[in-house]
């Protein structure tokens, strides 16, 4: 037996992950840019200001949040292991939610990122049965809501909120089509898995281990 | 086209039948025609003031957004030295304060005895009026001494000033005896230096990292911990030495989980392995210690082998991360944690860092503890205060406490209970601090209010301490204020302003604006000569002849680096007696103490019973931020952390709720347990500042349990009078 499992409580969320060598899906080729996260799980403290951030940034309802922490810590005392992840939408190469979509809300954006157009969604949640990450949340008003990349902020040359805040200096973003990118380098230097490869939804947040 | 949106048309079409809309919502932005698909929530704001944050005393700097005259988000301010761009979740949840529904909205009279919470609302003539009469009686019977001010907060210093023109040196708080105090006394004796707030250490360059006593990371002190991950990022290692596994330890190549009470035997060690094999910085010592023979001679029988007994580390554990930590050196930096105040013991433990780190020769080095600048600025040119106030009656009679060199905030209120100390305090004025929580012993805090003549509360939150006031006076946040400038030591001297981002809301009023009204009323108006705390700011600024225009627009002036360590060029000096640092402490000795600390095996706990500890999480600052619903949104109570298999044994599961039961049978208030591998089997652990029971704070009123009512056992540390509160017993029991 590996040992527990202990996911933290309160505006987080537990999951399993398994190991991964990121790989150049054959389903983002041909685009110009491909937009990933990477998240250095060695740095984060699971501090939650990114949640803190996001929420601010997108006027996230009270009682909701587009990105969230896992703390997951493994083995006996006092022979334990602990992996922080701040975790938010996976943004696919394959978005299952998008195929699941009936109206076209949901759909993939500049750089392939997932997003919801929110006067096309009708709110009938087709997207967050279909999500594998259980990323994705009914806002009040009436539509789905989820992390945009901060694609705001991204278009206008910044970084996305959360990124920005990040006291431990864990999160990254940029184009993995480009080679010189921090995130493209950071990939190829470091170990990195991604969440549920096995769904075969080919996500775009890394891990660095 | 109507003017129905899509939002409107779901939320109609919830409540009637979806037909109905049908005509209306067949618009081009039904089918998705819009080409604006990437929608702006247009947080930005229309305008960005930048002022410094007060969610904890670390004051970094940050910038407020506001649009229509609110405040939409809150950032890092990236010029400013402390956030350099980037916040904690508590400064980015500022707002989840300024918007708390329940902040103390207008003046208020008690009704009522005390602390039954009934009050009047009244306007501030009167509330002000009522406040000056109170203290010019107190003066008139008692003197001037007998009020004294408890104060956390940076817009406490209007309240500082005020009490030093009123007459009276009682200003106390209790970030000093029941927190940082004993390893300010500790490193002063050493270094003839402290490490102040924000503290002195150049994490970022360290090579290894000891934490011995601080759970970084869960103690989220934005810069610090910005360096700590630039440290791991860089390849630092990381030794954690921690009874529980900490954020920190999840992180560390070396986790020491040791027995709660024996962090000195293990620091002895360490210095006796380190001496023993020569791995200490030799040209350091010879060059600008004292007393390495006595300290030599100190640790020679402090083995591995004999701290194991007392600290459960095996010996070769030990041997090991002395080595590391001496392979390290010059930069490698014991932390000298911040709260420190665990066994009574504290000051010597906290000499025992200091003298590890003069080993590894990490003071005034680079990745060790620097020697900051700060920025000169002058004092606003007041008229100097009358009279020769009466020493503080912080310290019992018999017992002098002699090296303590600020006001103990627990010594104030035990001389509030009549006849304990030198003289009686009889008027309490407290800013921003919750005593009920941030004492030890609640319940003798409140007989020593209950025998008060006269007690006022300046606050923004009803906390438990404002239920007790005589007169509540509601301060506006400090997004709705200017306060002092904020020129702490650091890498950079730097200053900082805190500016009005927005009106204050309701009936509340900036801390000076009360501090000077109550002055006007009690005829010491020269001390009050500007007419609002921004032209006495401004006056400060432009005397250092820097400009006002520049701070007010960016937040922060930078003043000129100076050398911070020997590599930078710097050449240390020691404000010690001898000149050097004090391995071996004369003045110590002198005032009866070990001049070399001691270990004292701690009290074990009774059977069935663990050792109570209490510590932080990154998301809150003790129980000032526990309403705060941004912030309690991601962490709403606490949990009482037990190892899992005393769990099994109690017959107790994980996640049911509990009651702690301490050694005198104090009970807890029910408490979520969590049953983890993460915690020795000796001990349980608390995060501190839950468990409120004021009315008035709807988001944190009974959510989980406060520590501070089970610490009726105090162990106070004779060389500060520092309150040792990690010696509290509890067994657990279901609720």
């Amino acid at each position: 037996m590996s040992g527990q499992i202990e996911p933290s409580r309160g505006g987080s969320r537990s999951g399993e992950s398994f190991l991964l060598k990121p790989v150049a899906y054959a389903s983002a080729l041909g685009r110009e840019k491909r937009y990933a996260m990477v998240v250095d799980t060695r740095l984060c403290v699971a501090c939650k200001a990114c949640v803190l951030a996001c929420k601010g940034e997108n006027a996230v309802p009270d009682g909701y949040s587009r990105d969230w922490l896992v703390e997951e810590v493994r083995g006996w005392f006092p022979h334990l292991s602990a992996e922080n992840r701040s975790e938010r939408c996976n943004h696919c190469a394959k978005p299952p939610c998008v195929a699941a979509c009936p109206t076209g809300a949901s759909h993939v954006e500049d750089g392939g990122a997932v997003l919801v157009t929110h006067d096309k969604c009708t709110g009938c949640k087709a997207c967050i049965a279909s999500c594998p990450y259980d990323s994705r949340y009914p806002h009040p008003d009436g539509y789905v809501d989820k992390c945009t990349f901060c694609l705001h902020r991204v278009q206008a040359g910044k970084q996305p909120a959360c990124v920005e805040v990040c006291p431990t200096f864990c999160l990254h973003f940029g184009n993995l089509n480009d080679p010189e990118s921090e995130v493209s380098r950071l990939l190829r230097g470091r170990k990195s898995k991604v969440l549920h490869p096995e769904t075969g939804c080919e996500p775009n947040v890394f891990f660095l281990t | 086209m109507s003017g129905v949106t899509r939002r409107q048309f779901i939320k109609i079409g919830a409540a009637t039948a979806g037909a109905a809309a049908v005509g209306s919502g067949l618009t081009t932005r039904w089918w998705g025609l819009d080409d604006d698909p990437v929608a702006n929530p247009g947080t930005d704001g229309d305008r960005v003031v930048p002022t410094f944050c007060e969610l904890c005393f670390w004051k970094c700097g940050v910038l407020a957004h506001v649009k229509d005259g609110r405040v939409t988000k809150i950032t890092g301010n990236p010029a400013h030295p402390l956030s350099r761009g980037r916040l904690c979740p508590r400064g980015t949840g500022g707002t989840g304060l300024l918007y708390d529904p329940d902040r103390l909205k207008r003046p208020m009279l008690r009704r009522e005895k005390r602390g039954e919470q009934v009050f009047e609302e009244v306007s501030w003539e009167e509330a002000l009026d009522f406040t000056a009469q109170r203290l010019l009686n107190l003066k008139d019977r008692y003197g001037p001494e007998s009020l004294a001010l408890y104060s956390h907060g940076y817009g406490g210093s209007w309240f500082k000033h005020l009490l030093k023109a009123y007459g009276s040196k009682n200003i106390a708080a209790p970030s000093y005896a029941q927190c940082r105090g004993p390893r300010e006394v500790g490193f002063q004796l050493t270094y003839g230096s402290t490490l102040g707030s924000p503290e002195v250490l150049d994490l970022e360059n360290s090579r290894v990292i000891t934490l011995i006593g601080s759970h970084l990371g869960e103690n989220m002190h934005n810069t610090q911990v910005q360096e700590f991950a630039t440290a791991i990022d860089r390849g630092a290692t990381l030794i954690v030495v921690d009874p529980r596994f900490s954020t920190a330890a999840g992180k560390a190549k070396y986790w020491l989980p040791i027995k709660p009470g024996t962090d000195l035997a293990l620091l002895l060690a360490w210095m006796h392995v380190i001496i023993a094999e020569g791995l200490y910085d030799k040209d350091y010592i010879d060059q600008y210690a004292i007393g390495f023979d006595q300290l030599k001679e100190h640790v020679r029988d402090k083995t591995p082998e004999w701290a194991y007994t007392q600290t459960t580390i095996a010996p070769e554990t030990i041997v090991e991360t002395a080595r590391v930590m001496a392979g390290g050196r010059p930069a490698s930096l014991v932390h000298p944690g911040r709260h420190v105040v665990w066994y009574g013991d504290d000051t010597q433990r906290s000499r025992a860092v200091a003298i590890l780190n003069a080993l590894l020769g990490s003071y005034a080095r680079r990745g060790g503890i620097f020697v900051p600048s700060q920025m000169a600025l002058p004092a606003y040119p007041y008229t100097a205060y009358q009279g020769h106030p009466k020493a503080p009656p912080d310290r019992p009679k018999d017992q002098g406490y002699p090296l303590a060199d600020e006001v103990l905030a627990s010594g104030l209120c035990m001389a509030s209970i009549p006849g304990t100390a030198s003289y009686d305090i009889k008027g309490w004025l407290v800013y921003g601090t919750n005593l009920l929580m941030a004492l030890p012993q609640p319940e003798r805090t409140k007989e020593a209010i209950q025998a008060l003549d006269f007690i006022a509360v300046v606050d923004v939150l009803p906390a438990e301490i404002v239920g007790w006031a005589d007169v509540v006076l509601p301060e506006a946040t400090y997004l709705e204020r200017c306060d002092d400038i904020d020129n702490p030591p650091w890498k950079v001297p730097f200053a900082a302003v805190r500016q009005e981002v927005v009106p204050p809301m309701y009936d509340s009023k900036p801390g000076w604006w009360i501090a000077r009204e109550i002055a006007l009323r009690l005829g010491l108006s020269d001390y009050f000569p500007w007419k609002d705390s921004m032209e006495y700011a401004m006056q400060r600024v432009h005397a250092a002849g820097y400009d006002c225009d520049v701070l007010r627009t960016t937040g922060v002036v930078i003043g000129k680096p100076r050398p911070t360590t020997i590599e930078d060029g710097l050449v240390p000096k020691f404000a010690t007696p001898s000149g050097k640092i004090e391995l071996f402490s004369q003045r110590l000795k002198d005032a009866g103490f070990d001049p070399i600390p001691q270990f004292t095996p701690p009290e074990e706990p009774p059977t069935g019973h663990f050792r109570l500890l209490f510590g932080r999480a990154p998301t809150h600052t003790f129980g000032r931020t526990t309403n705060n619903r941004f912030l309690s949104e991601v962490f709403n109570q606490n949990e009482l952390w037990l190892n899992a298999q005393m769990a099994a044994e109690l017959g107790l599961k994980d996640g049911e709720t509990v009651v702690a039961v301490n050694q005198d049978g104090v009970r807890s208030q029910p408490i979520r347990l969590k049953a983890t591998q993460r915690i020795r089997t000796d001990c349980v652990f608390m995060v501190h500042g839950f468990g409120h029971d004021a009315k008035g704070l709807r988001y944190a009123r009974n959510r989980g349990a406060d520590d501070s009512r089970l610490v009726t056992r105090i162990k106070t540390d004779p060389i500060m009078g520092g309150t040792g509160m990690s010696v509290n017993f509890v067994r657990v029991e279901r609720a």
